[in-house]
């Protein structure tokens, strides 16, 4: 997915960026609403990635023009206030949602599937491995016709295998992916989704593969 | 003195008591609680009332004792005890009041009475009497004159007829005879005139209305001028005499009643004052006494009908260098020797 | 909590009585000016009659060869009866010798002058007596002589009059009093409405209205106005001031906690290293602690407030529910956690602060969904006995363990088995002051099969 982020701080911007690529989004960074609408100028997003304030403006005033110029682009907010009143004031103004500081990227990813399944229809469509067809927006893997839901976290480590088939992804690598990096579990934990997902992908071409003291990858067999 | 009939359980007694004199004196026995009433009125004209008065109230005995309105002012101005006046003479009895003779009484009786019939709640009428002619048909043909106007005209178309034949009060002694013949000089210039053509008549002078009535039934006196009504009403049905009520004017008197300030007991005083002024008592003095009671209507529907009025007014011919004065021009006018 | 304030004393009240007693000296004056005015314009008449009757006797006095006439013209007495039934008297002198009337009837003081009768007032036979006076000279014998006329007369009539003037000005003034009594009532009440408006306008406003007020008011009421439109202004200022700090300083600490956050994220993915990854997950968890510490803290500041000054609006709560619990989906999907509402169709209100409620909903849902196990359903069930909204959220966490409900809800208390759960224990603080606030009732308790069970009594409006 592309995103726009708009922040000002710099340690914390370089930080987001590098963040989202590790999971394979583009990101452009703007550190002002004047390079914010550069960007959106010439370019299209799946989503903006909104700081309130900014050295040139308030956030608000930039999502209220950017809701009248009749742009769809989802925005989600990053607030670092917190109270109650500034959440509902913030929904109000027209925000797809919003996260607070700091915020965890197993969230963020949640909060952004969740804006543009409700948006219905991103730039994301549906892509085929082996003998199946995976729409990770419906969550959803099509086999011989049948149609399988996935669960959240099925889906999220279906999501990464697929993405780097044959890839060995060690057991932390995928708990950092399906987990939030504040939840205390042990590696081992990835073990229950890995058995989920398999009787899930029952009947295909496409594997799951134990690497030994490694991890796994995904095959076609 | 005049002799009257006593009803049984009444007692003549006459006497002269201090410098006023009393006609007659009658008790009525009634209880323990004597009122005591000086009047003008004779006894018998009086007694019906008397009578009823103490069917209500049992346990009076009443002293009533008659005098002339002359002798009934001089007793009061001598504080003579009495429980009510009862007088004839307006003048002289307003003098009594003015001079702070009487004590002030009102209750509901006084209070319905007319202001005209009343003065400063110690002076009250109880009967208006009109002061009038008494004619003899025969003397005048058979056409009683019915003005003063008419009158002059007649006595002086044809003195030698009235010559000796003209009766009137004596004012230098009766009291009422005063009262009215001042009132008539105050009135008009024609009674002037009517006192010296009279005068020119050798008139009869009287000192009672009852005297002069006699003397027109008998024939003695062609006409009688200024007599109380009344009293006369009473007794001309059918007779040659008749009562004529000046068309000009005719006086009407009130009879009044006070209780002097000397009153022994001023509560029987009032108690017999409200009693004639009462409905029942009105109705009485009307049927009984023959003196038409209080009634404004009728004087209303009479428009010759001239009531003397209660007001100081009355005080002027009290005066007695005025009383002096008036009898002066008076006696010149009418005796003539 | 609202400070009650005890009132010293009514301006209405104060109004009211000083116009009252203005009233009733107003009327007292009415009454006395108008007594005199009566009294004067009566005696005046009276005596201007007493007078004419003097003079009248006075002119008709001859003198002759042979002494005084006198002739008391009839009139001259009668008149002095057209006003009432007063007592008469009189007396005629000349010079000190008296020819006629009441001898004891007393003279004046002073000698008397000019042709115009001298009038005085004096005790005579038991009464009070008004007399006129007058005196001339008349030839008798040849000789000049002073004739005196007195006339007297009794003052029952002009007292009649007087008092019955009196009743007439008493009743103007009880009259006027009355009036002005009614008057005054709705003089302090219109006086005073501006200022009742005013309180009302301020009564109404909501906890967020800092608007300078700029109602017209009267001239009086300028710089009380002037006073607490500076005074709002201040508020607003320490307002603005604290909230832009609280911002700042959320944003300063915020920020870089998210760098710290972010950054550790980073450094997970990048290493394999097991005691490394459990020293970057600790040091994640501490800034989640503090971070959420920081907002429940405001947050819990928030109802504290509100709860004061309440903008009571009626909240459907149906759809507030569904609100929340959709806000809350994310969170709960990222551990395949399950968020079931069970709501009626019918419409379930209150009437009470918004934001509040949804404060109280929050904190709930919050407190099951983090601790619920992946995997496991929580279940928001609200429906409503006609006098309450009863609202339960259940979860198959680990339940609150031995700890009761009472300390559970205690400022920075937290249960026993919270383990490694983020959390600041204020969450049920404010979920228990929203509730007294709205006169409701909280419990937190074991669900039976393993779990936590909150219930929520709220009273409808």
């Amino acid at each position: 997915m592309r995103f726009l982020l708009v922040e000002d701080n710099h340690d914390l911007g370089q930080s987001v960026q590098t963040r989202l690529s590790l999971d394979g989004h583009a990101v452009d960074w703007a550190v002002s609403l004047g390079d914010a609408e550069d960007h959106l100028a010439t370019a299209s997003y799946d989503l903006i990635l909104l700081d309130i304030m900014l050295p040139d403006g308030d956030g608000r005033d930039f999502l209220a023009s950017h809701r009248r110029a009749k742009r769809d682009t989802p925005v989600i907010v990053m607030t670092a206030r917190s109270a109650v009143a500034d959440r509902v004031a913030l929904l109000d103004t027209g925000a797809d949602d919003y996260v607070t500081k700091p915020f965890d990227f197993t969230e963020l990813e949640a909060r952004v599937r969740a804006v543009l399944r409700r948006r219905g229809g991103a730039a994301q469509t549906a892509l085929t491995y082996a003998d199946l067809t995976f729409d990770p927006l419906a969550a959803t893997v099509t086999i011989d016709g049948q149609v399988r839901e996935l669960r959240n976290r099925e889906l999220r480590l279906f999501e990464v295998l697929v993405a780097a088939p044959d890839r060995i992804f060690s057991k932390g690598q995928l708990c950092d992916r399906l987990l939030s990096a504040a939840e205390a579990v042990t590696d081992n934990a990835i073990e229950v989704y890995v058995g989920r997902l398999r009787k899930k992908l029952e009947g295909s071409r496409a594997k799951i593969e134990t690497v030994r003291g490694v991890g796994y990858r995904l095959t076609e067999t | 003195m005049r002799h009257i009939i006593i009803a049984a359980g009444l007692t003549l007694w006459a006497s002269i008591a201090g410098a006023y004199e009393i006609e007659e004196e009658a008790v009525f026995e009634g209880g323990e609680a004597e009122l005591s009433i000086l009047s003008t009125t004779d006894t018998e004209v009086f007694a019906p009332l008397i009578a009823a008065f103490q069917a209500s109230n049992p346990g009076v005995t009443l002293r009533y004792t008659v005098a002339t309105s002359q002798q009934v002012f001089a007793a009061l101005q001598e504080d003579a005890a009495f429980d009510l006046a009862i007088s004839s003479a307006m003048d002289l009895q307003l003098k009594l009041a003015n001079d702070g003779f009487a004590v002030p009484h009102a209750s509901t009786e006084t209070a319905a009475l007319p202001d005209w019939a009343r003065w400063r709640d110690q002076l009250f009428a109880f009967s208006q009497e009109p002061v009038v002619i008494i004619a003899s048909k025969a003397a005048f043909d058979g056409k009683p004159p019915r003005t003063r106007a008419e009158l002059i005209d007649v006595l002086r178309d044809d003195p030698a007829r009235f010559v000796g034949r003209i009766g009137t009060y004596d004012p230098m002694i009766s009291g009422a005879g005063y009262l009215f013949a001042t009132q008539d000089a105050r009135q008009s210039d024609t009674s002037w005139r009517l006192a010296e053509v009279v005068g020119g008549l050798n008139p009869k002078l009287f000192t009672t209305s009852g005297s002069m009535i006699s003397e027109v039934q008998s024939g003695e006196l062609a006409l009688a001028y200024n007599v109380l009504g009344s009293y006369a009403s009473q007794r001309l049905s059918g007779g040659d005499a008749v009562m004529i009520e000046a068309l000009d004017f005719t006086h009407v008197l009130l009879r009044t009643a006070l209780i002097p300030r000397t009153a022994e007991r001023a509560d029987l005083g009032a108690t017999f004052l409200d009693f004639l002024l009462s409905a029942e008592g009105q109705q009485l003095v009307e049927n009984e006494t023959g003196m038409p009671r209080i009634n404004e209507a009728a004087l209303a529907a009479g428009p010759h009908l001239r009531p003397i009025r209660l007001d100081p007014g009355l005080l002027v011919f009290m005066d007695p260098l005025m009383r002096q004065q008036f009898l002066n021009e008076w006696t010149a006018a009418v005796v003539q020797d | 909590m609202m400070t009650v304030f005890s009132p010293a004393g009514s301006i209405r009240r104060r109004l009211v009585v000083i116009l009252l007693v203005v009233a009733a000296v107003l009327a007292g004056l009415l009454f006395v000016s108008v007594r005199t005015v009566a009294n004067t314009a009566v005696e005046t008449t009276q005596d201007a009659i007493l007078g004419a009757a003097t003079v009248a006797i006075a002119e008709e006095l001859r003198g002759g060869e042979d002494g005084l006439t006198i002739d008391i013209p009839y009139a001259a007495f009668s008149m002095l009866g057209a006003t009432g039934q007063d007592r008469v008297f009189y007396r005629i002198l000349v010079g000190a010798e008296t020819v006629t009337g009441y001898a004891d009837l007393p003279l004046p003081d002073a000698p008397l002058s000019g042709l115009k009768p001298t009038f005085f007032s004096q005790q005579y036979d038991g009464d009070v007596v008004r007399t006129g006076a007058v005196s001339r000279s008349v030839l008798v014998d040849g000789r000049s002589q002073i004739v005196t006329v007195l006339v007297a007369q009794t003052r029952t009539a002009q007292d009649a009059i007087s008092r019955q003037m009196a009743n007439q000005a008493a009743t103007l003034g009880l009259g006027f009093f009355a009036f002005a009594a009614i008057l005054s009532i709705f003089t302090a009440r219109s006086v005073l409405t501006p200022l009742n408006r005013l309180a009302e306008a301020m009564g109404r406003r909501g906890p967020q209205d800092l608007r300078p007020v700029d109602r017209a008011v009267p001239t009086e009421l300028a710089p009380l106005m002037q006073a607490l439109n500076g005074f709002i202004a201040r508020l607003r200022g320490a307002l603005t001031r604290t909230e832009t700090f609280i911002t700042e300083a959320a944003h300063h600490v915020r920020t870089p906690l998210a760098t710290v956050r972010v950054q550790a994220e980073i450094a997970m993915r990048q290493t394999d290293d097991d005691a490394l990854r459990a020293t970057l997950r600790n040091i994640i968890r501490a800034v989640d602690d503090s971070a959420r510490s920081a907002g429940q803290l405001l947050d819990h500041a928030t109802v504290v407030y509100r709860a004061d000054q309440r903008a009571d609006e009626l909240v459907a709560l149906g759809p507030l529910v569904l609100d929340v619990v959709d806000s809350f989906s994310p969170t709960a999907d990222m551990r395949d956690i399950a968020l079931r509402v069970d709501a009626p169709d019918e419409v379930i209100a209150l009437q009470f602060d918004r934001l509040l409620i949804e404060s109280a909903l929050r904190n709930l849902i919050d407190n099951a969904v983090k601790y619920s196990y992946a995997d496991s359903i929580v279940d928001v069930q609200l429906s409503t006995d006609g006098t309450f909204a009863k609202l339960q959220v259940l979860d198959r966490g680990r339940g609150i363990g031995d700890g009761n409900s009472v300390q559970l809800v205690a400022r920075f208390k937290r249960g026993e088995n919270v383990g490694d759960v983020v959390g600041s224990g204020l969450g049920l603080t404010i979920v228990r002051d929203v509730t007294r606030a709205i006169g409701g009732s909280f419990d937190i308790k074991e669900r039976q099969g393993g779990g936590t069970c909150a219930i929520l009594l709220l009273p409808l409006a």
